[in-house]
């Protein structure tokens, strides 16, 4: 199995999202990762996560200038992983430590962006007892499980990934 | 300047995320310049849900949330912080709020010094400094600002774009005043403080202290060897809100220059919120001197014929100074009275800063309007009309940056 389903989770750094998506052998598509590639780059120095006056610029692809730059500066780290959703969990009321980007205006766009979409979408509340956690847990799950698992992928590259796989596992 | 004046200043920021906006390395340049560091306060991430309750300001974006956690970590001495920078983002209306509000909390509820600022992707660590400085002043300097009397033979320069100004105070009380255009800095300087020590009939030898501000102040300020060489934020506030009687609350300052604008909201005479023109002469002093050339008029008449006429006679289609005078001398031509031209160009100045300054800005009663422009009559009659409220111009109102350094000057007599 070389497919994975490229997951958009809302909030976007939910660690607890992230992990329960790879479990299911998805992708999840997160912040954690835009801003892992914007420190590691070398290229910038505009500490402290590398994002320069130029990246609300390319955030005007997802909201006009009258929109604030730090809905744009943070649109232009989640928009490219809208682009590449192909389902989407989304969970209203967290609480912040469950994950948070800070601007709810970011939230409201990104939300309706993921759903205007056309691609699966789950929402689910977020837990407030145990029954509740048990429950959200079993929704995600049978949601992840009914993504497609597997898409053809032919070449010397997919197959170099798949054993890289098999070595990490083992 | 003493050790104390040259140390290292903490300031706690309180920002929405502005390393999202790309601006944050502006921000730490800019606290550099002025031997400055920003601090990041610790919270309890738990906290984050429950303080829109215990702040009685509930809002959706968390780091909002952040922001008011911060602020009371601030406050409550958890966070040893010496000033605080708050900070969001422009045309954001929960920010603006949560913005306010902190800064009003901060105010209240402890002696930190707080300057707000809104930003965009294109703030830099030039329009960062003036306000950084301010805070810095008023952290180094805050036994100076508290001062609400003068005391002693004290003198004020202020070194203005058009004219500098300069009085001389006598235990409260203005006792000479020099106004004059400035050409070069020094010389105007020298000649308006001259003007200034005539009229008061005292020497410069019996001056016990001098403070300098303005455009020129760090060059008036070395040559007169000024005690008190500060930024025109900081003490034009102090002049304004001295002259009007309203030293106590809040009020907002709106300073109309020869070649610029600001406008101040202002808690106990210091400056917190405040933004400053700079970018179109069309809402200055300059723009005054234009239409009463060409309606033939001193500029010291140009305000009694603006409060004869109706601005809505008018047409202007552009608040710039080429643009919006060939507007009046096109009404001019189709009929319209001098009059009627004068007052449209006193609301086109005011309009131009209700629309670019004061949206920043929140209005406090007392307004209270000063420099030069507000001498023009119409000015504060056309910005009343717009705000829906009284305007105050307080006697010698064109004078508060000679009058505010004067006044903050005196503290170096005690010392």
């Amino acid at each position: 199995m070389s497919f994975l389903a490229k997951v958009f989770i809302y909030p976007i750094n939910s660690l607890i999202l992230a992990d329960l998506v790879e479990r299911f052998g998805h992708k999840p598509l997160t912040m954690m990762s835009q801003i892992r590639e914007k420190v590691t780059s070398l290229s910038l120095d505009s500490p402290p996560i590398n994002i320069t006056p130029e990246d609300p610029k390319l955030g005007l692809k997802y909201a006009a200038i009258e929109v604030p730059a730090g809905v744009r500066g943070r649109m232009a780290l989640i928009g490219p992983l809208i682009e590449q959703t192909e389902a989407a969990i989304i969970v209203e009321n967290p609480p912040t430590d469950f994950g948070c980007v800070g601007c709810n205006r970011t939230n409201e766009l990104t939300k309706y962006l993921v759903r205007s979409k056309g691609v699966p979408v789950l929402e689910v509340k977020y837990p407030e007892s145990d029954d509740e956690a048990r429950d959200f847990v079993y929704k995600i799950a049978a949601f992840l499980e009914s993504l497609p698992k597997e898409k053809p992928e032919t070449g010397e590259k997919s197959k170099g990934k798949e054993s890289a796989e098999k070595e990490d596992k083992e | 300047m003493s050790s104390e004046e040259s140390a290292l200043v903490k300031i706690a920021l309180v920002s929405c995320g502005s390393e999202y906006a790309g601006v944050q390395p502006e921000f730490e340049e800019a606290a550099a310049k002025v031997n400055a560091k920003f601090i990041y306060p610790e919270i309890d991430v738990a906290s984050i849900d429950t303080i829109g309750r215990d702040f009685g300001l509930e809002v959706a974006s968390g780091d909002l949330r952040l922001m008011m956690a911060r602020a009371k970590a601030v406050v409550e001495g958890i966070t040893n912080a010496e000033g605080v920078f708050i900070t969001t983002c422009f045309r954001c209306a929960e920010g603006a709020i949560v913005r306010n509000e902190i800064r009003r909390y901060i105010h209240e509820h402890s002696n930190i010094p707080v300057i707000s600022y809104s930003f965009t992707e294109s703030t830099s660590a030039g329009t960062l400094l003036t306000r950084l400085e301010a805070l810095t002043t008023i952290v180094r300097r805050r036994h100076l600002l508290t001062r609400e009397v003068q005391t002693g033979l004290t003198a004020g320069i202020d070194s203005g774009s058009t004219t500098t100004k300069a009085v001389v105070m006598r235990d409260n009380k203005i006792i000479g005043k020099g106004w004059v255009p400035t050409t070069k800095v020094l010389e105007s300087a020298e000649e308006a403080y001259s003007q200034a020590l005539k009229e008061a009939g005292v020497s410069r030898e019996e001056i016990q202290a001098l403070g300098t501000t303005g455009y020129g102040r760090f060059l008036i300020g070395n040559h007169l060897k000024a005690q008190l060489i500060q930024e025109e934020i900081t003490v034009n506030s102090k002049g304004a809100v001295y002259l009007a009687d309203k030293q106590k609350g809040s009020a907002t300052v709106i300073d109309i220059g020869g070649m610029d604008n600001k406008a101040i909201s202002v808690q106990d005479g210091i400056p917190g919120m405040f933004t400053m023109g700079g970018i179109c002469a069309g809402a200055s002093g300059r723009f005054f001197e234009m239409i009463s050339k060409r309606l033939g008029v001193d500029i010291t008449e140009l305000g009694a014929l603006a409060v004869k006429g109706m601005h809505e006679n008018v047409s202007m289609n552009s608040y710039c100074i080429v643009f919006g005078t060939q507007s009046l001398v096109n009404s001019l031509a189709k009929g319209a009275t001098p009059e009627d031209v004068a007052a449209a160009a006193c609301y086109s100045v005011v309009e131009q800063i209700y629309e670019q300054q004061l949206q920043e800005v929140d209005v406090k009663e007392p307004l209270i309007l000063v420099g030069g422009s507000s001498l023009i009559a119409g000015v504060p009659k056309a910005l009343g009309e717009l705000l829906k409220i009284d305007v105050l111009v307080p006697e010698n109102s064109h004078m508060i940056g000679a009058v505010g350094a004067a006044l903050l000057a005196s503290g170096f007599v005690e010392e």
